[in-house]
């Protein structure tokens, strides 16, 4: 099978035609722009629009256990404690997204096989549950702080946006494992960052056991990372030592 | 609040032409905090408008004389178009935006057919509810099992997410997609503005689809988009043919305009969201300018008065509710019919020679994306991962 690196015929390097890109980069030195100035201008009008806008959205209010949510936020002696509630449903959102990845790995390795110093189906089946079982840990966080866990918070809503390049990298069909290994790699780390914050916040506000839990998938989160990034190192050097093609 | 058309003379066109590029590239509505129907709104205006400038196109071409005063208009139908569309925030995906239109498919559906007093034509909208009703749930197990997320995010409880008439049988041979016309001589104001605000809003959601389908990488997503924009196509199909295509371009011109005050007026009176009545009203004020420079133009080309066409005052309004109830009547007593050329029977009374069972044999001979995408899917809050042991 052919692999990326194989040569081929890419044409979007101007090099490819020399004759053509000739006259491309004269015609362009020659340009007269129809207005002065440089991107700064785009910059004053991002400004703009961010000082007028508004935001994405806001925490919702705390609903049908509206006695219980209180109890437990004055508890939690923070001066704002939705933040806290803003983070765990942040993680929540992108541990079931994270489940979801894990299946198209899984139906990439099926359909492609691995590699040598790659993924087994094993150790990808045994991330895919761990992501499942952090989206458990959040909800019932969610759940025994009185928040519902189904509402799409803002911290949760921009993670999904950030997540949905990685979505159409790990599904393309036409994506290898190594590369679909590659944005698996972007949300590992972004994992570790994101439970490493969580456990400082739980035991900030004094959450010791949550933060245990915590530490917990911590851990786990460490293990997915510390895989992911070697599986795509050994692809790479494999490649460049000129030593694929044996499926492990 | 009732217009009267006969004294309400709106904005005059020529003052219309008072758009800039920040005047209609504004802030968007909120995914989290709006209210769902503030988003069905937008979308089913963006619909309106799109009808508006692509029929306006239409009539140009095959009207020499009418270019003009089309191209005038149709260009205020365009800015107007920007201004509504780009209320749709970015953090929304073309998934979940795909989720609001199929809500808008049902609920604005269910309004428009407990509105229309013609038997015939809400059968037809009774019918094509329970397919964008079954769309609603492929897509939401499409968005849970895709991205992990939970539709409701978007629909807000106020609609079901359970199959309705399933996407693999709705595939027709194309003439059973084929309806009967009102008569524009008998039929009452609303079923004309019914059927054009139907038309309008599915054509874009085929539009809609047609344009979105390959951004998805999954070749799930793909073949799902496929699948339905062809529904899609057949809803247009059916909604068009409802409408008399014996009207003259004035008189679709007339009814164009007609339906676009009546649904800007409707949005003006429901809109939770202060900013956005403010622009519905305004909306309401130009096409109230549309629709006087189009019943002078109409006086003169026709030489008859415009409301033999169009009511003198705005029949009952659009209502932007959750419609749970009507719609799972709607399911439990006619998910069973098919039809059977511009007719509607019984699955069991569907003639064995069927051009459409032919059709559908073919079309799902190598599998089908809608039941593949939602097989032995459950709606449940938080995704059906909440139910899936670690
Ligand atoms: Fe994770
Ligand atoms: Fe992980
Ligand atoms: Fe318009
Ligand atoms: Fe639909
Ligand atoms: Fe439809
Ligand atoms: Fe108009």
């Amino acid at each position: 099978m052919k692999e990326p690196t194989d040569i081929g015929m890419n044409r979007t390097g101007i090099g490819t035609s020399p004759i053509d890109s000739k006259e491309l980069i004269e015609a362009a030195e020659g340009t007269v722009p129809s207005s002065e100035g440089d991107e700064s201008g785009i910059a004053s009008l991002r400004m703009s629009y961010a000082s007028e806008s508004g935001i994405v959205g806001t925490m919702p209010p705390p609903s049908s256990v509206k006695g219980a949510v209180k109890s437990v936020l004055e508890g939690l002696a923070a001066k704002n404690p939705a933040v806290f509630l803003d983070k765990l449903a942040e993680r929540l959102q992108f541990e079931r997204t994270g489940t979801r990845m894990y299946e198209s790995v899984l139906a990439k390795l099926d359909a492609l096989g691995s590699y040598d110093g790659g993924p087994t189906r094993e150790t990808l089946q045994e991330f895919h549950d761990e992501e499942l079982e952090h989206f458990h840990v959040l909800r019932s966080a969610l759940e025994s702080m009185g928040a519902d866990p189904t509402a799409l918070t803002p911290s949760a809503d921009i993670a999904a946006v950030e997540a949905s390049g990685l979505i159409q990298v790990l599904n393309d069909p036409r994506t290898t494992l190594p590369q679909t290994l590659h944005a698996l790699l972007v949300a590992e780390l972004t994992d570790s960052e994101g439970w490493d914050m969580l456990i400082e916040l739980a035991t900030s506000l004094g959450h010791e056991a949550m933060a245990d839990d915590f530490r917990d998938a911590m851990r786990a989160e460490e293990k997915h990372l510390a895989h992911v990034r070697q599986w795509v190192a050994n692809h790479a050097m494999q490649d460049a030592e000129g030593r694929l093609g044996q499926a492990a | 609040m009732s217009l009267d058309l006969t004294k309400e003379k709106g904005v005059a066109i020529d003052a219309q032409e008072d758009f800039t590029w920040r005047d209609m590239v504004r802030e968007p509505i909120s995914k989290l905090n709006d209210d769902a129907f503030t988003r069905l709104r937008i979308i089913l205006m963006n619909g309106i408008e799109m009808e508006a400038n692509r029929f306006q196109h239409a009539f140009a071409r095959m009207n020499d004389p009418m270019r003009a005063e089309l191209a005038k208009v149709r260009r205020i139908e365009t800015h107007q178009q920007v201004l509504v569309n780009w209320l749709l925030p970015a953090d929304q995906s073309p998934l979940e935006t795909t989720i609001a239109y199929e809500q808008v498919a049902i609920e604005v559906t269910a309004s428009l057919a407990l509105l229309e007093p013609d038997p015939y034509i809400a059968q037809v909208l009774r019918f094509g509810l329970l397919e964008d009703f079954d769309h609603l749930y492929r897509y939401s197990a499409l968005m849970d099992r895709l991205e992990g997320k939970d539709a409701n995010a978007i629909l807000q409880s106020y609609t079901d997410v359970l199959p309705g008439r399933p996407t693999v049988v709705e595939h027709r041979y194309p003439t059973d997609d084929l309806r009967e016309h009102y008569d524009r001589t008998t039929a009452a104001p609303i079923t004309k503005l019914v059927s054009l605000t139907i038309m309008s809003g599915e054509q874009q959601t085929q539009n809609y689809y047609q344009n979105i389908g390959p951004l998805f990488a999954d070749p799930v997503a793909r073949l799902l988009y496929a699948e339905i924009a062809h529904i899609e196509e057949q809803h247009v199909t059916q909604y068009e043919a409802i409408i008399d295509p014996n009207e003259t371009w004035m008189e679709k011109w007339l009814l164009h305009e007609c339906t676009e005050v009546w649904n800007y007026l409707a949005c003006m009176e429901q809109e939770s969201n202060a900013r956005l009545k403010a622009i519905w009203e305004r909306m309401v004020a130009y096409e109230l300018g549309h629709l006087n420079h189009v019943m002078d133009l109409f006086r003169r080309v026709e030489n008859r008065d415009p409301f033999e066409i169009i009511p003198t005052s705005l029949p009952e309004r659009i209502k932007y509710m959750s419609h749970r109830d009507y719609v799972r009547q709607v399911l439990k007593n006619e998910v069973h019919l098919r039809s059977v050329g511009t007719q509607f029977v019984p699955v069991n009374q569907v003639p064995p020679d069927s051009p459409s069972i032919a059709y559908n044999r073919q079309i799902n001979s190598d599998g089908s994306p809608s039941q593949t995408v939602a097989a032995g899917y459950v709606y449940t809050p938080g995704s059906e991962l909440v139910k899936k042991a670690a």
